[in-house]
């Protein structure tokens, strides 16, 4: 029998050669190149008067110093607008090198090219740049309130203004019989990759060829872009991401100004270029994300079901918007999570700020949506004295709804529609976890030790593998070897052993003959890249299709040689035989021979497929028709919508009664991606994504200061938490497939990440009986909340009532004997 | 993040490397571990002209215990004295400090005089050397000489070493026999610089509180040292007395520490937490006191240490 491949927790093909530091990343490749840095604005908003290279011209090594004056055509054109949307009515981007005004800390004024990156460096501190200061916006308050402007011809600073709504949410909020408000804040943070950006470029002059490495999560997207700026034919622009060492959304913004410049360089001096970014720059000079303002209005019954709801959220997108408004947008229209919201209006601004710009990070607008949805779950919860679980479960959409249409228009610009999903089978799966039901006895234990806990739960759905579409490419080699390649990019999420895990499922050969490449446009130029959790729904699926295409085919070829009809025969570990008779079989290998007809014998295989073999009818063609050479198969998959997947988290922390500092004792996640096909890599995927949701949860934050300096750019002062900080992930798994792919799968990459905010702040609120409206939280910030708790100045839980009342009827009820479920760490 | 241009010395002696310092002067930097030099030359937040890099210069990586003291060379890796059975027998507070030290991989490298010629008050060892009123041994180009901690540390980075004077060893003096010590700081992660941090040294003789002294870390300017003596001297541990004591102790603990706020901690909270983390950590040092190593015979009544003649003279007997 052959090993089941497809749904197997398999060990990740790729990882011997990556921890055995056979990985080829970026700054690996091009050792001989020279090396390109940047002068960047120190100043958040300024005026360049001057720009003096006299010193550093000097400076031995230099080979080149360049500034926007110096930039021909198309380079020194504004880098494109990607995504546009009518309501980005003021979009704006920036210049590869800045052209007379600089609108943040990091922006790029000059480039120097020389010798190696110290020599460059060392130039760099020579260039003297005369900036005027202008007046600085930083903060969402100060970009609202319109004094002061990034752009002068925007005002406002407002880049687009979006409101949807479905149904009648003024009547609904009038009619209802209870409305709470609710004004909610989440911070900035970053993707933060292991390994920053990083374009290495040469020019091949004789054939007028580009030849260029990007980090990137879209060699595709680089490679047109890049071809559009320099003024090249596609045909002679090659780009090729390697190994990249992470990236979380912030490598799917392209092109980057250093994507742009270093392959001009190239061009320009007929001498490979290459830049790596620097953690610094990386901080100052890529995205960041995250930072909203959140006004909430919702109407609810009296058995908390919501009737209205109505959301304002001002979006701080940095100085410029070129990946448009989709952060914002994926917060409009994800943050109904699994819930019926009846009525409902969501209108946002987003708005420029003297800060680094804004594209999607990882949840990409969900952890805010999810954020504001689920404080206002525990807000009526509390408001009517419910049970926070119960009250979610009453607002959840049933499997029986599905497929269930928001009447909004999602990131794609297709309908909100969820396609499956059994929430509350996953709400119960979530509540035996972590022992909702025991958790009062549990808190009246700890209570008993003067210990503060306290537990949090957090919903979301998460619309994944957006299209427009991914292709596969397989090929069988003579030898037996399967060739896949697909043109979006890795990461890190496992693709060479997932998309092959597909290939020996469907093909029916053994998983060590399947050769993944992903990201190369030489070997797949149409895809179009890796975010949004849709590389195994898009690349998986177009995969699937094109393995079940060279399947077909080679059940074709071997069903006439072998004489035989095609429904008579499997492969089952790269042979096909006659079912019920494997003796009579031929290995794919040679299915693969007889594709290809040959006039020239090669090796002992070849013969067989040459002209004088003796085993071709010459009545007709060497390649019948409508077919082609090789056995090979090219599959595309383009959906009609995105597919949602689905989660719950819940966590249990403990809050010191003294110092307020913050431990998480317990995590518990159920998580439905539909079909999984590793379920391994789902689940690294969703712990990777809860210790990034711990990041943004309890320490990560972008300390701008009101000058636009960011404070804390370095990984001392930007806490990243250490697998000290991350607490163990306790997960499980529904499977609910998807009705609209082959596979039935969805997306995982992001979900981890997506409720933690939410969870954490529903913990720490629980524990501590008053409300977290503000994320992330330090141990400082929750101590200045107790005191402006115990000043009156923030209002307690109604719960603190109603728990003085039920735990006063509990203890003359029952005498706690359920053991409380201990934390295990 | 590359450095600017700088010459690279490698001197193989104490006294090659403070002639090559004699040269330099204030365009040169030494390096150890270089923990916290190579950052600041990567960001170009210094750029010396030369580096005397140490690392060859021989006999400064021994760990030696002497009766009176935990000698210390300037080579020797936080790890290696973390790990060094000997100096933990006699003075357990150097590896309840080393431990909160960063990270395993910067004490692997990172030296312990080091970070306190860095003289960082956010640093844990500068407070220990204070803690155990330790002396930095130094090499000039006019002979050694030993500079007490309180006359070594000036300010925030700033110390009495000269420019052309080399640290070549530290003495982290030991305390007297029924002494329990203890450290606790508060990071924001785990290695990090501490939001605050309290070392505490506590005797107790005959079942009351002799002495009892404290240092800080991330809430001084310098590395200070207090006296807890007014607050707990003659109090029985855990006797009827002792928590008003340790509240007492808190108390002048927070009125003593002046920390400066910054993004991961306001100077208020910082007080708070240090004022906290003293009552939190002298149990803890109390219960250490009962099975103290000390190798005074005679402690004084009041104080900590061996008498200043006990520990000059088994230095001198060990030191050559």
């Amino acid at each position: 029998m052959t090993t089941q491949m497809f749904g197997a927790p398999i060990r990740r093909k790729e990882d011997p050669r990556l921890v055995t530091g056979g990985g080829r990343y970026l700054d690996d490749l091009g050792h001989d190149a020279l090396a390109a840095a940047f002068v960047r604005s120190p100043h958040a908003h300024a005026r360049i008067v001057d720009i003096d290279a006299s010193d550093a011209i000097d400076v031995e090594g230099v080979v080149g110093i360049y500034v926007h004056e110096d930039l021909p055509g198309r380079v020194g054109e504004p880098l494109p607008l990607l995504i546009p949307h009518p309501t980005l009515t003021h979009g704006r981007t920036g210049y590869a090198l800045a052209r007379d005004e600089v609108n943040h800390v990091g922006e790029p004024v000059a480039m120097v090219v020389a010798t190696d990156r110290y020599v460059a460096e060392d130039a760099c501190q020579r260039i003297r740049v005369t900036y005027e200061q202008l007046p600085v916006v930083v903060g969402i308050e100060s970009a609202r309130d319109g004094e002061r402007l990034v752009h002068d011809d925007v005002p406002g600073n407002v880049a687009a203004h979006m409101l949807q709504e479905v149904g009648d949410v003024d009547a609904a909020l009038a009619t209802a019989p209870h409305t709470l408000a609710l004004e909610l804040d989440i911070e900035r943070s970053a993707c933060m990759p292991m390994e920053g950006k990083g374009v290495y470029a040469r020019w091949d002059r004789e054939r007028g060829e580009l030849r260029m490495y990007s980090s990137t999560q879209t060699s595709t997207g680089v490679r047109a872009a890049v071809a559009a700026k320099l003024d090249l034919p596609l045909a002679k622009v090659e780009c090729i991401a390697p190994d990249v060492g992470g990236g979380f959304g912030v490598k799917i913004m392209h092109p980057w100004p250093e994507e742009v410049l270093v392959p001009w360089a190239a061009r320009l001096l007929d001498q490979p270029v290459k830049w790596a970014e620097d953690r610094r720059e990386h901080f100052i000079g890529s995205a960041h994300e995250r930072g909203q303002l959140q006004q909430v209005t919702v109407g609810f019954d009296d058995e908390g079901r919501v009737l209205g709801l109505d959301v304002k959220f001002w979006h701080d997108n940095g100085a410029y918007t070129p990946y448009g408004i989709i952060v914002p947008i994926i917060t409009s229209t994800q943050l109904l999570g699994p819930y019926k919201p009846g009525a409902y209006r969501c209108e946002f601004w987003s708005l420029y700020t003297n800060t680094v710009l804004v594209t999607p990070y990882r949840g990409a607008g969900r952890p805010q949506g999810c954020f504001a949805m689920e404080r206002t779950m525990d807000a009526i919860a509390d408001a009517l004295g419910l049970d926070r679980a119960e009250v979610r479960s009453r607002n959840f959409i049933l499997p029986s709804e599905m497929p269930y249409d928001h009447g909004l228009l999602f990131q794609d610009g297709r309908p909100l529609r969820y396609d499956s999903g059994d929430f509350p089978a996953s709400l119960a799966k979530l509540k035996q976890l972590v022992g909702w039901d025991d958790f009062a006895d549990y808190r009246r234990s700890a209570e008993a030790e003067g210990r503060k806990v306290g537990l949090g739960i957090g919903c979301y759905v998460e619309g994944t593998g957006v299209g427009p579409y991914e292709g596969g490419h397989i090929q069988v080699e003579t030898s037996g070897r399967v060739n896949v390649s697909t043109g979006l990019t890795s990461q890190g999420q496992g693709h060479e052993t997932v998309f092959a895990q597909i290939v020996a499922e469907e093909l029916g050969v053994r998983l060590e003959d399947v050769h993944v490449t992903t990201g190369d446009t030489r070997k797949m130029p149409y895809a179009v890249g890796t975010f949004a959790s849709r590389a195994a729904v898009m690349s998986g699926s177009a995969i699937a299709i094109a393995t079940r295409k060279v399947r077909e085919k080679a059940l074709r070829i071997a069903a006439d040689a072998l004489e035989v009809s095609p429904d008579d025969l499997e492969i089952v570990e790269g042979t096909v035989r006659v079912k019920g008779a494997p003796a009579t079989s031929m290995s794919l290998g040679t299915v693969s021979v007889l594709s290809n007809p040959l006039r020239y014998a090669f090796d002992e295989a070849a013969r067989a497929a040459t002209q004088f073999a003796g085993t071709f009818d010459p009545d007709k063609p060497p390649v019948a028709e409508g077919e082609e050479p090789g056995l090979e198969g090219k599959g595309f998959y383009s959906p009609t919508q995105a597919t949602f997947a689905n989660g719950m988290h819940a966590a249990i922390v403990e809050t010191d009664p003294v110092t307020a500092e913050i431990k998480i004792l317990r995590y518990c996640v159920i998580h439905d991606c539909g079909t999984m096909i590793n379920p391994m890599i789902v689940e690294g995927q969703v712990h990777g994504g809860v210790a990034q949701g711990v990041g943004g949860a309890l320490y990560e934050r972008m300390a701008y200061d009101e000058s636009g300096q960011l404070l804390n750019a370095s990984f001392m002062d930007f806490l990243m938490p250490y697998a000290s900080e991350v607490p163990t992930v306790e997960a499980d798994h529904l499977e609910t497939p998807s009705p609209l792919n082959p596979l039935g799968i969805k997306g995982a990459g992001e979900a981890g990440c997506i409720p933690v905010s939410a969870v954490i702040a529903s913990a720490i609120e629980d524990a501590e009986g008053f409300p977290i409206a503000r994320m992330p939280i330090s141990p400082n910030d929750l101590w200045e909340l107790r005191r402006r708790h115990a000043a009156g100045e923030v209002p307690s839980l109604h719960r603190q009532a109603n728990t003085a009342r039920s735990s006063s009827s509990s203890s003359s009820s029952s005498s706690s004997s359920t053991s409380p479920k201990e934390p295990t760490s | 993040m590359k450095p600017a241009p700088f010459e690279h010395h490698a001197p193989l002696s104490v006294e090659e490397a403070v002639a090559v310092l004699n040269e330099v002067g204030h365009d040169g930097k030494v390096l150890a571990g270089g923990q916290s030099l190579i950052p600041i030359l990567n960001m170009r937040l210094a750029s010396p002209a030369h580096l005397v890099d140490i690392n060859r210069v021989a006999g400064l990586d021994a760990v030696e215990v002497t009766p009176g003291a935990v000698r210390v060379g300037a080579l020797v890796r936080h790890a290696g004295l973390e790990r060094s059975e000997e100096a933990y027998a006699a003075l357990p507070l150097l590896r309840q400090a080393l431990v909160n030290v960063a990270h395993p991989a910067i004490r692997n490298r990172g030296t312990t005089v080091g970070s306190i010629a860095h003289a960082d008050a956010a640093g844990e060892m500068p407070a220990i050397l204070a803690l155990t009123e330790g002396v930095v041994e130094a090499a000039g180009p006019s002979g050694p000489r030993e500079i007490p901690w309180r006359d070594f540390f000036l300010g925030a980075l700033e110390t009495s070493l000269e420019a052309e004077e080399l640290a070549v060893a530290v003495r982290f003096r030991r305390f007297a026999t029924g002494t329990g010590t203890a450290f606790v700081e508060a990071a924001r992660r785990h290695g990090d610089y501490a939001m605050a941090g309290v070392g505490v040294a506590v005797t107790v003789t005959d079942g009351v509180v002799s002495g009892a002294r404290a240092s800080f870390v991330s809430v001084t300017d310098v590395p200070s040292v207090l006296d807890l003596g007014p607050a707990l001297v003659g109090v029985e541990p855990g006797g009827d007395a002792w928590a008003a004591a340790v509240d007492a102790a808190a108390e002048a603990v927070h009125e003593h520490v002046d920390p400066e706020g910054d993004i991961h901690a306001t100077a208020e909270y910082r007080r708070m937490l240090v004022t906290e983390l003293t009552r939190r950590v002298l149990p803890r040092a109390v219960h250490e006191s009962e099975h103290s190593t000390g190798e005074s015979p005679t402690p004084s009544s009041s104080a900590q240490f061996p008498t200043h003649e006990s520990e000059h003279s088994t230095d001198s007997g060990v030191q050559s």
